[in-house]
């Protein structure tokens, strides 16, 4: 109860296509969800590039919707979905990466006050099917391999390699 | 090619009979008699399951022993480990960013507080 999750800790169901993940943020539980649902914030952490996350649409109410769309290296890959419901201690909502159309994933993230500033973020993803979960992990892992590139890339331009 | 290996792991595993054989096998190997006789389905339809099982490098029926027993296939699984410490790490780093945006937050609302 008392330990610190200061490093992100994943739990893959082996039954069901759901990913888990849990992580502690020095912040309060208003905060990270002002991180989640605050555009202009959102933008700057989602990533890959700090620069390259274009806000499409965005409606942070129950049954709003989202879009936004990440570049890295000329590639555009957009991401879209609704909120289902947004409180100060649970948002739910749907993504859809638009490199795989028919994928869905039902995403619940819940802050937990720990005190002191501090919250715990609770955040599962439910995709319809295990291929779905494949396909959606293993996009996610190509963006994150070049992204790793362009950052190797920085790095020996910077002459710090 | 990891994504081809791993879709099959995934769609062999996206089948309740298909987990249940996999988490038996991790007890111990088994025959296919064995395996079959829990479910209320013809020997015919374990086969099957166990052939989509055995494409995808879950199971292997070494040759030997008559009958041959049913081995699961550990290695498969290390793959799989590696894809999701894979995915963790992305999700780390994007959280690290986050942690970054949080601070900055913090010290827009109390500008007075010196923040590292």
């Amino acid at each position: 109860m008392n330990t610190t999750i200061t490093e992100a800790v994943i739990a893959a169901d082996p039954k069901l296509p759901i990913i888990h993940i849990t992580r502690d943020f020095a912040a309060t539980p208003e905060q990270l969800f002002r991180a989640h649902t605050d555009p202009e914030i959102f933008a700057r952490w989602i990533g890959p590039d700090r620069l390259g996350t274009r806000i499409d649409y965005w409606d942070a109410r129950s049954g709003g919707s989202w879009r936004f769309v990440s570049t890295s290296d000329g590639q555009e890959h957009g991401f879209h979905g609704c909120f289902h419901e947004v409180s100060k201690d649970r948002l739910v909502q749907t993504f859809t990466y638009e490199g795989y159309p028919d994928g869905v994933a039902l995403e619940t993230l819940r802050f937990e006050d720990l005190g002191d500033g501090r919250t715990r973020l609770h955040a599962s993803s439910l995709t319809d099917s295990f291929e779905g979960r494949d396909a959606w992990l293993a996009s996610g892992m190509e963006v994150g391999v070049n992204q790793g590139y362009a950052k190797l890339d920085g790095l020996l331009a910077d002459g710090a390699v | 090619m990891v994504t081809d290996t791993l879709s099959r792991v995934f769609a062999a595993l996206a089948d309740p009979t298909r987990r249940d054989i996999v988490a038996r096998l991790a007890v111990g190997d088994a025959t296919v008699n064995q395996l079959a006789a829990p479910y209320d389905m013809s020997l015919q339809a374990i086969y099957k399951h166990l052939r989509v099982l055995e494409e995808a490098g879950l199971v292997s029926r070494p040759l030997g022993r008559q009958p041959r027993p049913v081995r699961l296939e550990a290695g498969v699984f290390d793959l799989m480990e590696e894809w999701i410490e894979r995915y963790r790490r992305q999700a780390e780093e994007r959280y690290r960013r986050l942690d970054a945006v949080l601070a900055e937050m913090r010290s827009e609302e109390n500008p007075e507080e010196t923040e590292k």
